[in-house]
C-alpha cells in the first residue's frame, strides 16, 4: 500500500485511457434479434443440436418477459433490434487461413497491457482474450493441460469437452433466472471455460480479458468455471471498451461450480467505458454472476472493483449448499459523473454451519448514484449459519447519491446475522489539512479513497491491486475542489 | 491586509513583518482575528483577502495554492487537528514529505531512509510508534494530536511556523515536551508566529516580539514583557488606552 502515492502521481492527468478503437476486419452479422439470428450464431460456432435448443428455449422465454425496472438505475429502453449479436474480429477474408491472429489484434491487447505472446506474459498468469463475440487467443493452454486443467474459450469447450459443458451449463444460472440471463442464454457469444480436476491446485492465475470493439454490437459473455473436489483456482477478469457516443450492451453470465473441499477466488477489475462527463454513451453492464458451493467445506470469494459502465446492474452471488461452506464478497464500486450502479450480492445459506462475509464500499462522486443491494437468506435447514455484512458509502461532493438496500430472509433461528453500515464524506477540512502539509487535493483524494477501499483492494492478487489503485484515482480525478 | 470570511470582514488592516529567526507572539481577545490571520497566511480557501498582500521570502503568497505555500516552507500547527480515516500517519507523512521534495526538484525518499527519519523525529516529541500505524489523528487524545502536529513539523522542516494555540488542552508535562521539541527544531532561519492566550507557553518558546490583536487590528506591539503584563492584567488596560 505504501506505493499508492506514486501510482496516484503516475496516473495524474490521465482520463479513460482505453478508449481507442482497433481497425480490424470484423465480420458482423446483421442487426436484429430473431430465431434465425440465433441459428446463425449457433451455426457459426458449429454447435451441437442440444445447445441450439438451449438457446431457442431461452429466447422464447425471453420474448414473454419484460425488462426489469426494480433497480435504482435509469435503464434506457434498449432497442434489441438495433444491436448486432455477433461480431468476429478474427474473421479474415474467406480464403485466408484463420490460424494466424491479425497483428492488429495482438497490438490491441499489447496496448491494453495484456500480451498474448507467452514469453511476454506476466509471470504466472494465463489469459483468455475475448474481443467482441470471439476469443482471440488463450495462452498457456498446453502447459495447463499437463495437469489436466482445461482453460479455453467456451466455444472451444463446446466442441472439445461437450459432456462437461452440457452437464454444467445453466446449472447455476438457469436460462429462466431473469430477463438478462434469458437474453444471454439465447445469444451468448464467447467467454471462458475452466475445469480444474480433482486434487489439483491450479499453478497459475487464470484470467479473461473482455474487450468490446465493434460499433453497435452487444457482448454476451458466458463463463463457466468448475472446480472439482479438493482443488483450487484463482481467476481474474478485466474489461475495457472504446469511447463511443451510443450505449453498448454487455449482458454476461458467469457460473461457478465448487465441489467438496475446493476453493475458487474470482476477482474482477471492471473498467468499461463509463460514458462522457455529460453522461453520453458508455457500457450498460447487466450481469448475472453466481457461484454454487455444492460441496462440503467449499469456499468462494468474489472480489470486485467496479469503476466503469454507464449503468451497472450486478450481484455476484453465492449459494452455500454444502455444509461448512464459506463465501465472501468484497466490493468497491466507484461512480462518477452520471454513472449509476446498483450492485451487491446474494448469500443463500442452505447448508449447515455455512458462513458468509460481505464487505461493500461504495464511492460516489459527481452526479452519480451508487446503490448497494444485498440479500442474506437462511433456509430452514441451515443450522448455525452466520453472516457478517458491512456496507460503507463515501460521498465526494453534494450532488451524488449513496443508497443501501439490505434484504434479510431468515428461516432458521440459530442463524447469526450482523449488518453494519456507515456513510461518510470527504470534507473541506480534511482536504485543507492535507493541502497545508503540501499534499495536493487530487493526491489527497487518492490517499483517502485508497485508504477507504484498502480492505477490499488487499484481497486482490498483486498485479490487479496495483491496477485497481490506479483506476480509483483516475476515476475520481477532478471530483473535488 | 484585509480579509473576510463568509462575507464578514475579520481582519481590518493588519501590517506585520517577521524576520528570519524571529518568534512573534500573537495575543488577543477571542474573535479578534488571530485564527483568521493564520488561515489567510496558509491559504485556507474559506478565507478571502480583500485588500493588501502577503510576501514570503520575496514570493507573493496570495498567488500560490495552499500546497505550494507549504512547499515553500510554511507550516501550521492546527488548533484542532483533523481526522483522516483510512490513511495511516506513515502514508500521510510519506505523501507530504515527498510532495515537498518533488516541488523542490528532489527525488522521493527511499522507504528505508524515510522510516529512519520518522524514527528520529518521533523521539524528538516522544510520540509512540503505535500512533504512526493508525489513521491520521483518529483515536488520538488531545495531547497526542498536538504532539503529532509538532512531529509533522519536524518531518517537514518548515522555515516559518504558525503555532495556533498549540498549548490548549496540554498538561504541564506535555506542554514542556511539545515546546522543547519545537525549540530543538529551530534553526537560525526558522521564524514563527505563536498564537496563545497564556504566558506558560512563552516561558518555553521565548518571543522576540509580542503583538496584541483586537477587532482585526494589531493595536499594540512590544517585547516579552507585554505578554507578562497581559497574563497578569488582561486586555482591559489596552482597550482603555484605545478608547
Amino acid at each position: 500500500m505504501s506505493e499508492s502515492n506514486e501510482f496516484v502521481r503516475n496516473v495524474a492527468e490521465k482520463k479513460y485511457e482505453f478508449g481507442f478503437t482497433t481497425d480490424v476486419h470484423t465480420e458482423i452479422i446483421d442487426k436484429g434479434l430473431n430465431e434465425d439470428v440465433i441459428r446463425i450464431i449457433s451455426q457459426k460456432k458449429g454447435e451441437p443440436d442440444w445447445l441450439l435448443q438451449f438457446r431457442l428455449d431461452a429466447y422464447r422465454y425471453w420474448l414473454t418477459q419484460q425488462q426489469p425496472t426494480w433497480g435504482h438505475v435509469t435503464l434506457p429502453e434498449i432497442d434489441y433490434q438495433a444491436i448486432s449479436y455477433y461480431a468476429d474480429p478474427t474473421a479474415k477474408s474467406k480464403d485466408s487461413e484463420k490460424k494466424e491472429i491479425d497483428p492488429e489484434l495482438m497490438k490491441t491487447f499489447d496496448k491494453l497491457g495484456i500480451p498474448l505472446e507467452e514469453r511476454l506474459a506476466l509471470s504466472g498468469t494465463a489469459v483468455d482474450a475475448v474481443m467482441d463475440s470471439v476469443s482471440v487467443k488463450t495462452t498457456f493452454k498446453e502447459k495447463l493441460s499437463e495437469k489436466g486443467i482445461i482453460f479455453c474459450s467456451i466455444s472451444e469447450a463446446v466442441k472439445e469437452h461437450p459432456d462437461l459443458v452440457k452437464k454444467y451449463l445453466g446449472s447455476v444460472v438457469p436460462p429462466k433466472d431473469n430477463y438478462f440471463a434469458a437474453l444471454n442464454s439465447a445469444v451468448f457469444s464467447d467467454g471462458s471455460f475452466v475445469y480444474i480436476p480433482k486434487n489439483t491446485r491450479c499453478p497459475m492465475e487464470l484470467s479473461t480479458y473482455f474487450r468490446i470493439n465493434a460499433r453497435n454490437t452487444g457482448q454476451f459473455e458466458r463463463t463457466l468455471i468448475v472446480c472439482d473436489e479438493g482443488s483450487y483456482v484463482s481467476y481474474l477478469e478485466g474489461c475495457t471498451a472504446p469511447m463511443r457516443d451510443e450505449n453498448q450492451l454487455h449482458a454476461a453470465i458467469v457460473e461457478i461450480v465448487i465441489m467438496d473441499n475446493s476453493e475458487v477466488k474470482y476477482s474482477t477489475v471492471q473498467n468499461w467505458y463509463p460514458g462522457d462527463a455529460e453522461g453520453k454513451g458508455g457500457v450498460l453492464n447487466l450481469v448475472t454472476k453466481r457461484g454454487d458451493l455444492r460441496g462440503v467445506n467449499s469456499k468462494l470469494s468474489w472480489t470486485q472493483v467496479e469503476t466503469g459502465s454507464a449503468i451497472t446492474w450486478k450481484y455476484p452471488s453465492c449459494v452455500l449448499r454444502g455444509d461448512n461452506s464459506q463465501a465472501e464478497f468484497y466490493s468497491v464500486a466507484v461512480t462518477n459523473n452520471h454513472q449509476e450502479a446498483d450492485t451487491g450480492t446474494k448469500m443463500i445459506h442452505m447448508g449447515k454451519n455455512t458462513r458468509s462475509t460481505i464487505i461493500s464500499k461504495g464511492i460516489s462522486a459527481g452526479k452519480s448514484q451508487n446503490s448497494y443491494r444485498g440479500l442474506v437468506r437462511v433456509t430452514k435447514n441451515a443450522d448455525g449459519a452466520r453472516n457478517y455484512s458491512s456496507c460503507d458509502s463515501l460521498l465526494l461532493g453534494s450532488e451524488c447519491g449513496a443508497h443501501t438496500f439490505p434484504y434479510m430472509d431468515i428461516h432458521n433461528n440459530t442463524a447469526t446475522i450482523e449488518h453494519e453500515a456507515t456513510t461518510s464524506k470527504i470534507n473541506e477540512d480534511q482536504l485543507m489539512y492535507c493541502n497545508q502539509r503540501g499534499i495536493s487535493t487530487e493526491e489527497a483524494v487518492g490517499l483517502i479513497v485508497n485508504g477507504y477501499a484498502k480492505d477490499v483492494i488487499n484481497k486482490l492478487p498483486m498485479e490487479f491491486a496495483v491496477e485497481a489503485q490506479k483506476l480509483l484515482s483516475v476515476s475520481l480525478e477532478g471530483t473535488v475542489g | 491586509m484585509h480579509a473576510t470570511v463568509g462575507g464578514k470582514e475579520i481582519l481590518k488592516g493588519v501590517d506585520l513583518t517577521i524576520k528570519d529567526g524571529e518568534i512573534h507572539a500573537l495575543m488577543g481577545t477571542n474573535g479578534a482575528g488571530k485564527s483568521t490571520l493564520s488561515n489567510v497566511i496558509v491559504g485556507n480557501p474559506a478565507y478571502e483577502v480583500t485588500e493588501g498582500s502577503i510576501t514570503f521570502n520575496g514570493q507573493d503568497l496570495l498567488a500560490m495554492k495552499t500546497e505550494e505555500r507549504a512547499h515553500a516552507g510554511i507550516f501550521m500547527s492546527f488548533q484542532a487537528p483533523i481526522e483522516i480515516p483510512g490513511v495511516s500517519m506513515t502514508n500521510f507523512m510519506r505523501a507530504a514529505v515527498n510532495a515537498r521534495r518533488q516541488a523542490l526538484g528532489k527525488e522521493p525518499l527511499k522507504s528505508t531512509d524515510f522510516l529512519k527519519i520518522m524514527r528520529e523525529k518521533r523521539k524528538l516529541v516522544e510520540i509512540d510508534q503505535k500512533l504512526m500505524n493508525r489513521s491520521v489523528n483518529e483515536g488520538f487524545s488531545g495531547g497526542e494530536r498536538k504532539r503529532n502536529e509538532i512531529f509533522q513539523m519536524a518531518m517537514l522542516e518548515p522555515t516559518f511556523c504558525i503555532l495556533d494555540e498549540t498549548d490548549s488542552g496540554l498538561d504541564v508535562d506535555a506542554l514542556r515536551i511539545v515546546a522543547e521539541g519545537f525549540n530543538k527544531l529551530r534553526t537560525e532561519e526558522t521564524s514563527a508566529m505563536v498564537i496563545t492566550h497564556y504566558q506558560r507557553l512563552l516561558d518555553y518558546i521565548k518571543p522576540d516580539v509580542v503583538h496584541v490583536l483586537i477587532d482585526g487590528k494589531i493595536v499594540k506591539t512590544g517585547g516579552p514583557e507585554l505578554a507578562l503584563k497581559i497574563e497578569n492584567e488582561g486586555f482591559d488596560w489596552i482597550k482603555a488606552e484605545l478608547a
